[in-house]
Parts: C-alpha cells; sequence; structure tokens
C-alpha cells in the first residue's frame, strides 16, 4: 500500500498541476491571443520560445532554471531584491518551473483554437457593436471552448508527469518539492520496487484515463 | 582461403590490437578513472574504454547483459551483491578507494575547519546526497547524527539524488553549503575553491568502493591486467591525488 509519504506526494502533485493550470489559463489565453492574432514581427521568435520546452531535454531546463534563480542568476538576484528570497527548492519555484515545461501544453491548443475561429466571428460581432473586450469573452472564448478543455487537461497532466526539471532543482523536500514522478524515482533507484508499482501503476492508470477523457468529450469529433 | 587467413591474422595480431576492456565506473570516480585509463594503455597497450553512472544503475545494466568486463562501484554492497548472484568472479574483489566526506562551500570564510557553522546554523540550505541511494549521503547521516544535529538540520535538508547533484546544488549558490565528496572538490591535492571542513574519517563508516571483475571478462587478459594495474602505486598516486583514501 501507498504509505504516508506516497501520499504525502501525491497531494502534492496535485496542488501543483493544479495552481499550474490555473496560472497557464489565465497567462496564457492571453499570450495565445496575441499569437494567434499579431501580425507583428517578433511572433515567429515567441512561438518557438513557447515551443522550446516540446524538444528541450528537462535537465536543460531544470539546470538554466537552477542557475537563472540562483544567487548570482539574474531572476534569483529579482527575487532577492524583491525580498522574495531564492526559488529552488520552494514551492513557487516549482511552480514557475512546472509553468514553463507545461506552457506550449497550454498556449498551443488555445492558439488554434482562436486560429480557426478566424476573424468573421469578431467582426460580425463588432457589426453589432460588440467592443472588442466585449466580443473576446462573448464569441472568441465560447468558440474556442474545445481548445481550452484539451489545453486545461494536457497543462494538467504533463505537470503531474514533470520529472527532470523538479529533479534538478527541487532538492526532494517532504511535502515541498517532492512530487510522485520523484519518489517513484527515489523508490525504484532504492529498489523498493513494491512499493513503487502502486504509484508508478497508479501513474500509469492515470494518464490513461486523463488521455482517454480527452478523446471522449473533445466535441469536435466524429464519433465512430 | 585469403579471407579466413586474414581473420586469423586480425585475432592474433599482437598488442596494438589487444582487446579492449568495457569498464564501468562509478560517476563520483570518473576523474581519476580517466588518469588511470590513459596510464594503463600507455604502459601495457590494453585500451580501457570507460562508462560512467550511477552504481545502481550499472548494477541493473550489468544483469541485464551489459559488456562490462570490470565494475569500479562507489559502494561495496552492489560488488558484493553481484559476487552473490553470479554475475563476477567469486574472490576478484577489492577495495580501490576511499571516499571522504568534506563540508563545503563556493564561498570562502563561510565554512570554518572544524565544523562549527553547523552549530550555529547560520545558514538555509544544507544540501545532502540521498542516503538511500548514495553512500556520501549515508556518510553525511551519520555525521550529523555523530555531532548530535541531525534533527536540528534535517529541515535544512535539500536532497540531491546523486552526489554529482548534490554538489551542483551547493557550486550554483542554491544551498549556502553542503556534504559533498571531497573528490569532487579537490584538484591536484588541494581544495580549489570555497571553504571547507574535511570530515574526521572516524565520524563515518569509511565510504569504500570495491572493484570487482565481472562475468564477461573472465577471460579477458586486458581485464586482468587493470584488476592488476588499479592495485599498482602509481594508480593509488592518481586516487590519493583526487582525495580519495586507499
Amino acid at each position: 500500500m501507498p504509505d504516508s509519504d506516497d501520499l504525502a506526494a501525491i497531494r502534492l502533485t496535485l496542488e501543483l498541476a493544479t495552481v499550474t493550470t490555473l496560472l497557464l489559463l489565465l497567462l496564457g489565453t492571453p499570450l495565445a491571443w496575441w499569437l494567434a492574432r499579431s501580425r507583428s514581427r517578433w511572433k515567429g521568435v515567441m512561438g518557438a520560445v513557447v515551443a522550446l520546452p516540446l524538444v528541450l531535454p528537462p535537465t536543460v531546463l531544470g539546470f538554466y532554471l537552477l542557475i537563472t534563480m540562483g544567487p548570482s542568476g539574474p531572476i534569483g538576484q529579482l527575487t532577492q531584491a524583491l525580498g522574495l528570497g531564492l526559488l529552488p527548492f520552494t514551492f513557487p519555484g516549482l511552480v514557475v518551473a512546472s509553468f514553463l515545461y507545461s506552457l506550449p501544453f497550454v498556449v498551443q491548443p488555445i492558439q488554434n483554437a482562436f486560429e480557426t475561429m478566424g476573424d468573421r466571428p469578431l467582426e460580425v460581432a463588432a457589426t453589432l457593436r460588440a467592443s472588442p473586450l466585449d466580443a473576446f469573452f462573448t464569441v472568441a472564448l465560447p468558440l474556442a471552448r474545445p481548445g481550452f478543455l484539451t489545453a486545461t487537461i494536457l497543462g494538467f497532466a504533463h505537470t503531474v508527469g514533470e520529472f527532470g526539471v523538479v529533479l534538478m532543482m527541487g532538492g526532494n523536500i517532504p511535502g515541498v518539492t517532492r512530487v510522485v514522478s520523484v519518489q517513484i524515482y527515489s523508490r525504484v533507484e532504492a529498489m523498493e520496487y513494491t512499493q513503487s508499482h502502486w504509484l508508478a501503476g497508479g501513474m500509469l492508470l492515470f494518464s490513461f484515463l486523463i488521455l482517454l477523457a480527452l478523446q471522449t468529450f473533445r466535441p469536435d469529433r466524429r464519433r465512430p | 582461403m585469403p579471407f579466413r587467413l586474414l581473420l586469423v591474422a586480425l585475432f592474433f595480431s599482437g598488442p596494438a590490437l589487444a582487446d579492449p576492456v568495457q569498464v564501468a565506473v562509478a560517476a563520483n570516480f570518473s576523474g581519476p578513472a580517466k588518469v588511470i585509463a590513459a596510464d594503463f594503455e600507455q604502459q601495457t597497450g590494453h585500451k580501457a574504454e570507460l562508462s560512467f553512472g550511477a552504481t545502481g544503475k550499472l548494477y541493473a545494466q550489468i544483469q541485464n547483459g551489459a559488456p562490462f568486463a570490470v565494475l569500479l562501484a562507489a559502494d561495496t554492497a552492489t560488488p558484493a551483491r553481484l559476487e552473490q548472484e553470479g554475475g563476477a568472479v567469486q574472490g576478484s574483489r577489492f577495495t580501490y578507494a576511499v571516499g571522504r566526506l568534506v563540508l563545503w562551500s563556493p564561498t570562502p570564510g563561510v565554512v570554518d575547519d572544524r565544523g562549527e557553522i553547523l552549530k550555529k546554523g547560520a545558514f538555509r540550505h544544507l544540501a545532502v546526497a540521498n542516503p538511500k541511494l548514495a553512500p556520501y549521503g549515508a556518510a553525511a547521516m551519520e555525521t550529523l547524527t555523530a555531532l548530535g544535529l541531525l534533527e536540528a538540520m534535517q529541515p535544512r535538508f535539500v536532497q540531491g539524488e546523486n552526489i554529482a547533484q548534490t554538489h551542483q546544488f551547493v557550486a550554483s549558490g542554491n544551498a549556502e553549503l553542503g556534504f559533498v565528496a571531497l573528490s569532487q572538490v579537490m584538484t591536484a591535492g588541494k581544495i580549489a575553491a570555497g571553504s571547507a571542513w574535511i570530515v574526521p574519517a572516524d565520524h563515518h563508516q569509511p565510504i569504500r568502493q570495491d572493484a570487482i571483475l565481472l562475468d564477461k571478462g573472465k577471460t579477458n587478459a586486458a581485464a586482468r591486467a587493470w584488476m592488476e594495474h588499479l592495485k599498482g602505486e602509481p594508480a593509488k598516486k592518481v586516487i590519493r591525488a583526487f582525495g580519495y583514501d586507499d
């Protein structure tokens, strides 16, 4: 059976994934909107930056975060100047890392949804005297709902599955940074295979169910 | 049959084509292993091909058919286990190095030469290696227990998954100090930077690192030569220069 350490790791992981997903939806939506509609020449650069975590090994991201958030790194100096202390080995630090790590999984589906929608619905809304903000909330957001659903599920699941980044900058502190994936890793390395199976099997099942949900609830999909 | 002759010639051509020996090396020993391998090649004509990794992973690879002839482990338990389970040559096991633990900070003046800083506690994070996974982590716990500080320090622990990661936490400044391997902070017989307390050897069980000849190296002359070379004085000199006892 999972012991109290395992349960603490599960709770922490769910907390981390929830906070991260909410932040990603909040900040990722305007970013996706801009990426979908802007004609700026920086659009390509920004799109590439957002996509970076898809191809970077998590250890690279974790390593650079550790250094930039450290006492002599730019982010570390900023957080210290603001009186926030240093981010590595803290829960907020993990949130920042997970935010970056899961960014493409949230931004890209929303961006796609905004792009497929095209200009037409907004133009129609404008002729009906909707302000741009009004049109965004009453027309664009509801139309992009499938994209948001995908983004939420993927962002959450991807954060739950995060490993390399947390390992690099978490410090494996119980209740603060020891998430499920790190707990599994420690148990496997210590050859505690029975304990590992509870968590690893649970993770497998969770991932499968979440992807199944994604397949089932996708409204635009023609069902067999 | 010229082709067959060619094959025979290949197999029996002298030391220039002596068979290489594949050595699995615990990551903490990678520095000295490279130097020793270069000496070895120069002296014997055999080539040592080194693969570095965590001892636990190397063990799993060996059990699953990895082509290593020799294992230089970071502990004594893994070679003993291989011998017992029958993946290695009986009686070939010996201690090639004894690791030394050091309390280290990259900043000069932080760690005094008696480790008093641990009692004063003027720091937020103390980096240690996971004691379940890394012998240096277990030694750090024993040291803190011996000093009566284990409970007081526990809330400040940040755990590296191995000793390399623990060193990284400290070297990047994210943890002010940490228990790392002396071999990680020593170059040419001196502590290269920062401040350190070399933990007295009687504070913890010796961190003995054992080597063992694996089944794949049983009939390999180069593998046996490597084992002998590792016991020799030139190799020991290198090992000491990197901060290990022998």
